[in-house]
């Protein structure tokens, strides 16, 4: 029986993994970088969050989904309608026709708050709609399409194309959303400056131990029972039906963590820098989410902080000095990963981390424990049906 | 009627329909496409609009060489056909180096496509530069006839329609009437006893991808004549065209003609009505509640999975 300490952490070779990330994370960045560099880094961090809920949702699960950018975007509009409307107070507005309203709305011939942005005046209600509307529409989502088993490559495309509705109509209804822009010139969070240095060092802190908080978070349900099915259910789903579980209500819970996940994502997106926009919730950024879950390791929730944190930075370095061929990499980056890496840098290490003489024993033991919970297609699935 | 009267709205619905069909022309092209390289062999080919993009750039580049030597007339049909080819052949060479190996993962065949349009979209923008082109149009295509003095029909539009209905009844004749077609729907229906019987499966599936693949080549050499090509052309119609396949039913190819139709022609009169980006969400929502109520689409096929 494992204690609950011993599920979080994951072994010594989780632990050493989360110690070697925290240490990353929380020392050396902090140290090495100057505060831009590092906000850039919190950044990345927060697609992080996204890459996480994909190794829940797409690793684990086996269900792709080409929407997380709108459950990053929810959460981050969230987070901008509350900071927009700070800083929108009647004073710092008052040569707009309307004053107290945000710009945008103004510009827009708008004389009159939406109701839907109503709620967004006070902190507590705006956090709780960072948890509650991205997960509500996933519940949406998710039980219309698994009630109904619908999953596989049909889900992916669907996800994708609420993404473009949602996108589309984000950029539409300017008046609404500040359209194409975003929702742009956010200031202060209760009177506290966001955009000082000392504001920055503390949100990337905040970000990185919420991240933390989502890996210990996914771990728990990978590690309980719950995560055995998942991967049951993503080998032999038909299985796992049959042995009387209700594999469809499995799958909207994993949906719906993996919603909140990106949520949270997107809300320390838009604090840390200073905007929300329809860009980070089309297709395209949702897809990219996916590569960063595919370099990491689609299976491994730390893998995916890594994979993050190297496709982004050699977004930046090639795109800074060889625009051109950022695409190439990009392009070339899908295609290898998925052709000749299907486990990510996570695979690349449990493959080569017996190699280095100290980390032996470990790999060792660790693949003796993982022979079963790690169990490649259908070993679980097969567990499942003999014990049933 | 917002304004309009009863005789405007009338003309307006035959004129905004018939853009409509337009679209829903160069949509079934690209949905034809789809159709064969989805629909029957289940691969989810994200780089289909980029095939698309190399029949347009194909039209193009031959439209210039026809200006330069002066047979601006007759290239048309020709830069139809090139595209065909060359799309074919690229598609082939796609499925040889990348496609065969993932046939058991169709999610990992999405992400490598997408890896693959992304490339190919790189290597347009590199070679003809990222501002749009367009194809120098024959005088024949030119022009639009007026079978009433309030309806302005551009013949461009008839042409692309009857090159999609030509298209289509050769799409159907090699599917249902040839040796070849019987050989897809053969493999399709059961891999193994296909094999079995003597069939070369994996020639098939070459073929059948790159057949799919050349359709949208000439998909985009009708593209040219409604609007002009840039490097991520093919990107705009590539969720509306996989939307056409999954809407009418996968594996049947009158519900990816009808689907086409239904959601072509709901842009094209809800984009009049509304503004243009609330006119392809009010269709896509409809789309994608009628998925959620009826997943396997408007026209299934028979067999059961």
């Amino acid at each position: 029986m494992k204690t609950l300490s011993d599920k979080l952490l994951g072994g010594k070779q989780g632990v050493l993994g989360l110690a070697l990330l925290a240490l990353l994370i929380l020392v050396i960045l902090p140290l090495g970088l100057d505060i831009f560099r590092l906000n850039l880094v919190g950044k990345y961090l927060t697609y992080a969050f996204v890459a996480l809920s994909l190794v829940l949702l797409w690793g684990n699960g086996g269900v792709l989904s080409l929407g997380q950018g709108m459950f990053f975007g929810l959460g981050g509009y969230c987070m901008a309608m509350f900071l927009k409307l700070e800083a929108s107070d009647p004073i710092s507005t008052k040569i707009q026709t309307t004053p107290g309203i945000p710009d945008f709305m103004d510009w827009n011939q708008l004389t009159a708050l939406p109701w839907f942005w109503e709620p967004f005046k006070s902190l507590p209600l705006t956090i709780l709609a960072i948890l509650i509307v991205p997960t509500i529409f996933a519940y949406i989502i998710g039980f219309a399409m698994f009630k109904r088993r619908v999953g596989g490559v049909y889900f992916a495309i669907i996800t994708q194309a609420i993404a473009l509705i949602l996108s589309i109509l984000i950029v539409g209804q300017q008046g609404y959303t500040g359209g194409v822009n975003g929702i742009t010139d956010l200031k202060t969070m209760l009177g506290w400056d966001i955009r000082t240095d000392s504001a920055k060092y503390i949100l990337y802190y905040v970000n990185a131990l919420l991240l933390f908080g989502c890996i210990f978070l996914s771990r728990y349900i990978l590690t309980s029972k719950f995560g055995m099915l998942l991967l049951a259910m993503r080998d032999k789903e038909e299985r796992v039906r049959f042995s009387g579980y209700d594999v469809s209500d499995f799958k909207i819970f994993t949906f719906c963590v993996a919603a909140m996940i990106s949520a949270i994502g997107g809300a320390m997106f838009t604090l840390q820098v200073g905007f929300m926009s329809p860009s980070f919730v089309g297709i395209v950024p949702s897809i990219e989410m996916v590569i960063f879950a595919a370099v990491g390791g689609r299976m491994s929730l730390i893998g995916a902080v890594y994979g993050t944190l190297l496709v982004n930075y050699g977004k930046t370095v090639f795109s800074e000095t060889y625009p051109e061929l950022w695409l190439f990499l990009m392009g070339g980056l899908f295609i290898a990963v998925v052709m000749f890496f299907p486990d990510g840098l996570a695979g690349i290490y449990q493959k080569h981390a017996r190699k280095i003489p100290f980390l032996k024993r470990w790999v060792a033991e660790e693949k003796q424990k993982q022979t079963d919970a790690h169990a490649s297609h259908g070993k679980v699935g097969n567990k499942l049906g003999a014990e049933a | 009627m917002f304004g309009y009267s009863m005789a405007e709205v009338g003309n307006i619905m035959v004129m905004q329909g018939f853009a409509g069909l337009s679209m829903f022309s160069v949509l079934l092209l690209m949905a034809l496409g789809l159709a064969i390289i989805f629909g029957q062999m289940g691969v989810i080919n994200m780089a289909h609009g980029e095939f698309m993009t190399i029949g347009a750039y194909t039209t193009v580049m031959l439209s210039k060489l026809a200006v330069a030597y002066g047979f601006v007339n007759y290239y048309f049909i020709f830069a139809i056909i090139v595209a065909f080819i060359l799309a074919f052949a690229i598609g082939y060479l796609v499925e040889f180096t990348l496609i065969r190996h993932l046939y058991k993962r169709p999610l990992d065949t999405l992400l490598a496509t997408w890896g693959l349009s992304l490339v190919m979209q790189q290597i347009f923008r590199s070679s003809f530069g990222a501002k749009e082109v367009s194809a120098e149009l024959p005088e024949w295509l030119l022009g639009s006839f007026q079978p009433t003095p309030d309806i302005d029909i551009p013949i461009n539009g008839v042409f692309v329609m009857g090159l999609a209905a030509v298209v289509t009844f050769g799409v159907f004749l090699f599917m249902f009437r040839s040796q070849w077609g019987l050989r897809v729907r053969a493999t399709v229906q059961n891999r193994v006893m296909a094999g079995a019987v003597g069939i070369n499966t994996k020639k098939v599936d070459r073929v059948t991808f790159a057949l799919g693949c050349g359709i949208a080549g000439v998909a985009g050499a009708a593209f040219t004549t409604i609007a002009s090509t840039g490097p991520t052309t093919g990107t705009l119609y590539i969720v509306d065209s996989f939307m056409v396949v999954v809407f009418g039913g996968a594996a049947s190819l009158f519900g990816t003609i009808a689907s086409a139709f239904g959601i072509a022609q709901a842009q094209s009169i809800l984009q009049f009505f509304m503004t243009s980006s609330m006119g392809k969400v009010a269709t896509l929502l409809t789309i994608v509640g009628i998925l959620m109520m009826r997943p396997e689409g408007l026209f299934a096929s028979k067999v059961r999975k």
